[in-house]
């Protein structure tokens, strides 16, 4: 049994999500191969080669995977499954987009999200926004897998994997990446970050988000993240979503300022360590997930926080 | 040019999901049963690039059970011309359901295809992706702004990292986030007179489609609980709870 994880990568390093994948292929057990196709992408190569339980890595290097579209990756994917009893991705943006091509070009199911391996063929995954778990086992000759990377505990590094270069595929031309506008921040991965501030409609707009919000991460080293309507609304950018359709995270500590706990974002962050909600209206539904819950205007709490935690 | 749009009959997304006591699924008897949001936002993008004179047809398509119907008619009263039902009792899988679709756009000839990103019942957000590997078309996934011209789409993606954009050939599959526009609500009036559209039943067989699905549930379990927490009484006592309970900061 040999597995091959796509890895996520900027060309220069790997993304986190990555270590957590890999981390889903050891537990499922055989040999773990790590695909980088990248332009440029050497030092990403030796990054996974880096990573504890990785047998092999595999290089393709060429200016059209500069972009990571769907459509040439798949192409690179699909030529080298041959072999291969599982291919899995991160259920990142990244992951999602590209292994439904993959699974459908090799015609078997995609199963998504995984959040545990029973066996082989028998995986767990959340459904409903998270509010039921099932158990699913795929009688398809090749198993095509995303994985929850909250689930999985990242692997470490310190390995020195045999690195291949194989050929690129044809450039499909199918697809042209324009413009990539990507969210600057000196602060953590939301995904990857200890500790999440993030914050609600209650805040009422984007102003007060920043300005009540941002001296509570700094003195906490925070991420930051919000609810679809703080997104909706225009108070911080699509990236800061956290929800069933926004990202998944588990942080030590996640604490929610003026957000009432819809399922769907629950569903996002219902497995962090410690959760604190600080809300003015005592029956949000927040409260039933909090470990901590404070009620109260956060206008007035959160900046006795800020004073607080210092 | 016409657009198709697969649109999903899906658990109402204000509904609390139960599993049932037997552990074989969810319950959905006598639940209310809506369109998938996502594919709200498809149908509203679709109708609005008719409306802008882009578009000259908007095709729903759903597949599932008769019920489905139901959601169809919403799509038409939202705006989409015809229907079209894909009717079977099987559970279909994404998988299945792209090659459905795949066999309608072999007939149909739709210049786009608009789905949802996901359905909130499987949360498997494959299908869009899976139909344009079928098709060897480009794919367009998380759309937050969709522009069509001169035979192009491009597409705003909402990505992890913050937003991108990709320029595609048509036809290509493009799939919706919910940035991309507000549905608006289906009037009385046109409630009504999606009741006359056209809606056309097929059954997979007749698309030569097996819908077999490749993956079974074995078990279907209801997730841990979180143990009830407490209310604090003030910023004092979270930070004393949170340093020396939790010991988290
Ligand atoms: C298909 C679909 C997908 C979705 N995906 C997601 C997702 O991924 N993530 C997500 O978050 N949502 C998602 N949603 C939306 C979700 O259903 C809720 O609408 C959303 O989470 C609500 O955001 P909120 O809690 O910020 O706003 P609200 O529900 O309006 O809550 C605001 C809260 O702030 C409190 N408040 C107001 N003023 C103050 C004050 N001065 N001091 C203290 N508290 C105050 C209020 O008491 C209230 O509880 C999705 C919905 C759909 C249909
Ligand atoms: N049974 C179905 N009938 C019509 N459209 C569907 C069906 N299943 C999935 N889709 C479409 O595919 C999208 C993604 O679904 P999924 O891959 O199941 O998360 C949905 O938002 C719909 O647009």
């Amino acid at each position: 049994m040999t597995i091959l994880v796509i890895a996520e990568h900027d060309h220069a390093s790997l993304k986190a999500a990555t270590l957590n994948t890999v981390a889903a292929a050891v537990k499922i057990g055989g040999d773990v191969h790590v695909l980088v196709a990248g332009a440029n992408c050497a030092a990403a190569a030796q990054a996974a080669a880096a990573l504890q339980g990785v047998a092999k890595v595999k290089v393709a290097d060429a200016a059209h995977y500069a972009s990571q579209t769907a459509e040439n990756l798949t192409a690179l994917v699909l030529a080298n499954a041959a072999g291969y009893s599982h291919i899995l991705a991160p259920a990142t943006t990244f992951g999602k987009n590209l292994l439904p091509r993959v699974a459908a070009l090799l015609d078997v199911a995609q199963i998504s999200e995984i959040t545990g391996v029973e066996s082989a063929d028998t995986f767990v995954r959340p459904i409903y926004a998270g509010n039921a778990l099932a158990t699913v086992k795929s009688a398809d000759a090749v198993k095509v897998i995303t994985v929850r990377t909250t689930a999985f505990d990242a692997v470490d590094a310190g390995n020195s994997a045999e690195i291949e270069s194989i050929a690129a595929a044809a450039d499909t031309g199918l697809c042209t990446l324009t413009n990539r506008e990507l969210t600057k921040s000196e602060r953590p991965e939301l995904g990857a970050a200890k500790i999440i501030v993030s914050g609600g409609r209650g805040l009422g707009s984007g102003e007060n988000y920043h300005q009540l919000l941002e001296p509570l991460a700094d003195k906490l080293g925070a991420a930051l993240g919000a609810s679809r309507a703080a997104v909706d609304a225009g108070f911080v950018p699509n990236d800061y979503q956290v929800g069933q359709t926004g990202k998944i995270v588990a942080p030590q500590l996640y604490i929610a300022v003026g957000i009432s706990g819809a399922i769907q974002h629950l569903a996002g962050m219902k497995e962090s360590k410690v959760i604190v909600a600080i809300n003015k209206d005592p029956d949000a539904p927040i409260f039933q997930v909090a470990d901590y819950g404070l009620v109260g205007d956060l206008f007035e709490l959160v900046p006795q926080l800020v004073g607080a935690v210092g | 040019m016409k657009i198709l749009v697969p649109v999903k009959r899906v658990i109402d997304y204000n509904v609390k999901v139960r599993v049932k006591a037997d552990g074989s699924g969810v319950d959905l008897a006598n639940v209310k049963m809506s369109m998938n949001p996502f594919d709200e936002i498809a149908i509203e993008e679709a109708v609005r690039l008719k409306e802008a004179g882009i578009a000259t047809e908007v095709i729903a398509v759903s597949c599932g059970v008769a019920a489905c119907q139901e959601t169809l008619r919403t799509a038409m009263a939202i705006g989409a011309d015809r229907g079209i039902l894909v009717e079977t009792d099987v559970e279909l899988q994404p998988l299945a359901v792209a090659k459905l679709l795949k066999a309608l756009c072999d007939q149909e000839q739709p210049q786009i295809v608009i789905c949802g990103k996901q359905a909130i019942d499987d949360d498997a957000n494959q299908t869009g992706q899976m139909l344009a590997a079928l098709q060897g078309w480009p794919q367009a996934t998380f759309a937050s702004k969709l522009v069509i011209a001169d035979g192009k789409a491009t597409v705003t993606r909402e990505i992890d990292g913050g937003l991108e954009t990709l320029q595609i050939s048509l036809p290509a599959v493009v799939s919706t986030d919910l940035r991309l526009n507000e549905p608006r609500y289906a009037t009385l009036p046109n409630i009504m007179k999606a009741k006359k559209k056209p809606l056309a039943t097929v059954k997979p067989a007749d698309l030569g489609v097996d819908v077999a699905p490749r993956l079974s549930t074995l078990k279907v379990a209801e997730p841990a609980k979180r143990s009830a927490g407490i209310r604090v009484a003030d910023v004092a006592e979270l930070v004393s709870k949170l340093k020396n309970e939790a010991k988290v900061i």
